[in-house]
């Protein structure tokens, strides 16, 4: 006999977005455990892993409707059902526009909406009606046109409801292979690939241009979110979901700024948080207080406050764009933090001088290594090398390196505790050195547990060496000081 | 939490809208941080006493509601070491803006540090540890962390600033009891987190911090502008 326990159970376990229609006929409380989970953490699972989406507000006349581009592209690309709504019927491109979402004959997981903002209210009701799983509201007209009561009213009708909406005045989200609700077409797209970077953003074109970085760089998403104005989901909200989303490991967040006291829970539920998170501020140099009376005051600006809280949580605060994609790579790798003990290896004695330079100035320390030990490694490399390398930390294996050279030294640091943490500066110029290494030199580091991160030029006919790394597990950054900035990273991942 | 001598301050200095030295003393001192021995004095016939009690050398300052920056109006002597020295502070204090007393302290020594706490508009109550004194913001060495602290905290607080060496002996200096600094800071955060609906901000300037203790030479405390709509 199936007990009502095992019931729940069984909803609890099965991936139930895509079989929730048939559920909601066998398990009368799948709806109560999944879709309304907690009641101070919203699930969002329907909306990220969607089996059925409507797009409502699409236009019959203009192509180029920002509804009319999500709903082409998520009918041509994505494994999803959907659905167009306009209330005057008709069809698109063939298939039926139904009148409302109430009309569709599913249940829907997602719906987006891209009515005029005086009727998303209206039609964020009629979601919520027809059982919808959760809503992007990517409408703008709202608080950034001063009519913060729209959006009051849209986030007082969901609360009370507990129906998650994004938005409104946002991209949405894109998830690789599931679904993308951005309203650019597309070809004009450029995607990462499914990966473990978790990154969300209060700016939509901060959100694509990160994106578009990602997929340059090999930077694999978990998911991409936009919250646009966030009157209901907020990144707090995300956090707690994304801390316990399996296909997360880091989880990036763009902030201009946190409502009165929201900045207390967020770095709170941070803190608690197993998973590297990353916090990237706009707006530093505002200030809030003009104050002349407290020195205390004056001195603790807004955005002093704002990153000296976040490294007393263990938050990396990424300075710019370039951090930001550094920190995001080298943590989606290595979520242990270090100390910043650095082995730098080179075959080039300025590239190694260059990166020690960095180093000092990023709070990072390069120890020397014991005569003892250097004799050690001078004794493993090629007779050619033996005589000519430098070996007291940067190693400088010099232009004459070749593929065992390097594999000897990555292998004689990984052993040396005083070291938490390897920086190869690797120069594929030599002909001594193949396109094999990258992969053999990650597999060193990974035997020995040691932090490994790679500089190599990006150039395209290197692609195999870097790829060699970066499908080991191994991040690689096209600069020196990248490749500085993701041992930085590792540092500052702890509270301090 | 908090009590209701410390509520009664507080409520009793708003429409000043912060907290004169004398009574901010007292409040710190029911928190649990040093304070120099003080008294204050109204009259010139309460002066010999008042310096027999405490003892020389002295420093006095003037208590004012209309003074805020005490040294910039001249309301501040240090190194008082005779009756007519006091008598004379006296004298020019009363003739200054909104005398209301003077205020008279045993002479403390230390290595003069700040440290402040500011209700943050996002991150709520925060403290703030650093090098003190009137070059403050000269300097702009100062570590801050969202209250309430713990010893771990304040450990690494003291590590951030450039003069964290100097806190703990440089070349023979000023060594300071890092445990009792350690106290202090902690004191504070836990009056800051209690207080924190009925302040602003706070700035102990400077506290000397010594290899015995860590004594508050000086507090401001400010408070959130009276609304105009609660006045009847």
């Amino acid at each position: 006999m199936v007990t009502e326990r095992t019931k729940r159970t069984f909803c609890e376990i099965i991936n139930y977005c895509s079989r929730r229609n048939s559920l909601e006929k066998t398990c009368p409380s799948s709806n109560e455990l999944s879709l309304r989970p907690k009641v101070d953490a919203w699930d969002f699972r329907c909306m990220f892993q969607p089996s059925t989406v409507a797009v409502i507000g699409v236009s019959l006349e203009r192509d180029r409707h920002p509804a009319n581009v999500i709903f082409n592209k998520i009918n041509l690309r994505y494994p999803v059902e959907v659905f167009p709504v306009n209330p005057r019927g008709g069809d698109l491109f063939g298939q039926k526009v139904y009148t409302g979402i109430e009309a569709i004959p599913h249940s829907v997981d997602l719906a987006i909406i891209a009515v005029r903002a005086e009727y998303s209210l209206d039609t964020l009701r009629a979601c919520i009606d027809a059982g919808a799983g959760g809503a992007i509201i990517i409408s703008g007209g709202f608080a950034e046109v001063g009519r913060l009561d729209l959006q009051q009213d849209l986030a007082q009708l969901a609360r009370k409801h507990r129906f998650p909406f994004i938005g409104p005045n946002c991209l949405g989200i894109y998830v690789p292979g599931r679904i993308d609700t951005f309203f650019i077409p597309s070809e004009r797209m450029i995607r990462p690939e499914v990966g473990k970077v978790a990154l969300v953003s209060q700016s939509g074109g901060v959100l694509v241009d990160q994106m578009t970085k990602f997929a340059e760089l090999g930077i694999g998403l978990s998911v991409g979110v936009s919250i646009g104005n966030k009157a209901l989901v907020r990144e707090l909200d995300l956090l707690k979901y994304l801390a316990q989303d399996p296909e997360t490991k880091v989880i990036a967040f763009y902030v201009e700024g946190f409502a009165s006291g929201e900045g207390r829970e967020f770095v709170t539920a941070a803190r608690g948080c197993a998973k590297p998170v990353i916090v990237l501020k706009a707006g530093k140099t505002r200030e809030g207080m003009r104050a002349v009376s407290s020195h205390t005051a004056s001195m603790a600006g807004d955005y002093a406050v704002f990153s000296a809280v976040l490294a007393q949580h263990g938050i990396v605060e990424a300075a710019n764009e370039l951090e930001l994609v550094s920190f995001c790579e080298v943590l989606s790798c290595y979520q242990e933090s270090i100390d910043g003990r650095v082995g730098i290896i080179s075959g080039s004695g300025g590239h190694g001088a260059l990166a020690v330079d960095i180093c000092g100035r990023r709070g990072l320390s390069i120890p020397v290594i014991d005569p003892r030990q250097q004799a050690e490694i001078r004794a493993d490399l090629s007779p050619s090398v033996r005589s000519i390398a430098s070996l007291s930390n940067p190693i400088d294996l010099t232009g004459s390196a070749t593929d065992s050279d390097f594999l000897e030294a990555a292998e004689h640091l990984s052993r040396i505790p005083e070291l938490d943490c390897i920086i190869m500066l690797l120069l594929p110029y030599s002909p001594e050195i193949t396109s094999d290494i990258g992969a053999r030199l990650s597999r060193v580091c990974k035997r020995y547990d040691k932090p490994l991160v790679a500089y190599v030029p990006h150039v395209d006919r290197y692609r195999m060496l870097i790829e060699g790394f970066e499908f080991n597990g191994v991040p690689v950054s096209p600069s020196i000081k990248g490749a500085v900035l993701m041992v930085e990273a590792l540092r500052r991942s702890q509270p301090c | 939490m908090l009590n209701n001598p410390i509520k009664t301050v507080l409520e009793a200095s708003r429409a000043r809208g912060w907290v004169t030295e004398p009574d901010a003393k007292h409040l710190l001192s029911a928190a649990g941080l040093t304070v120099p021995r003080f008294t204050t004095v109204t009259e010139p016939g309460e002066i010999e006493s008042a310096a027999a009690g405490i003892g020389f050398p002295l420093a006095a300052k003037i208590v004012s509601g209309r003074i805020l920056h005490k040294s910039d109006h001249g309301g501040v002597q240090t190194g008082i070491t005779t009756k007519n020295e006091l008598t004379a502070a006296f004298e020019r204090f009363k003739r200054l803006d909104g005398f209301e007393a003077m205020l008279v302290e045993e002479m403390v020594s230390g290595l003069e540090l700040i440290i402040g706490a500011k209700i943050d508009e996002q991150f709520g109550p925060v403290v703030l540890l650093g090098v003190g004194g009137t070059g403050v913001e000269i300097y702009q060495d100062v570590s801050l962390r969202m209250a309430p602290v713990g010893p771990d905290d304040v450990a690494s607080m003291i590590k951030g600033l450039k003069a964290g060496r100097l806190l703990s002996g440089y070349r023979g200096g000023v060594v300071v009891d890092a445990d009792e600094l350690t106290r202090t800071m902690i004191c504070f955060s836990e009056f800051v987190m209690a207080s924190a609906e009925m302040i602003v901000s706070i700035d102990l300037n400077p506290v000397m911090c010594s290899a015995e203790k860590c004594v508050v030479a000086d507090a401001r405390i400010m408070l959130p502008e009276v609304e105009e709509s609660t006045k009847t």
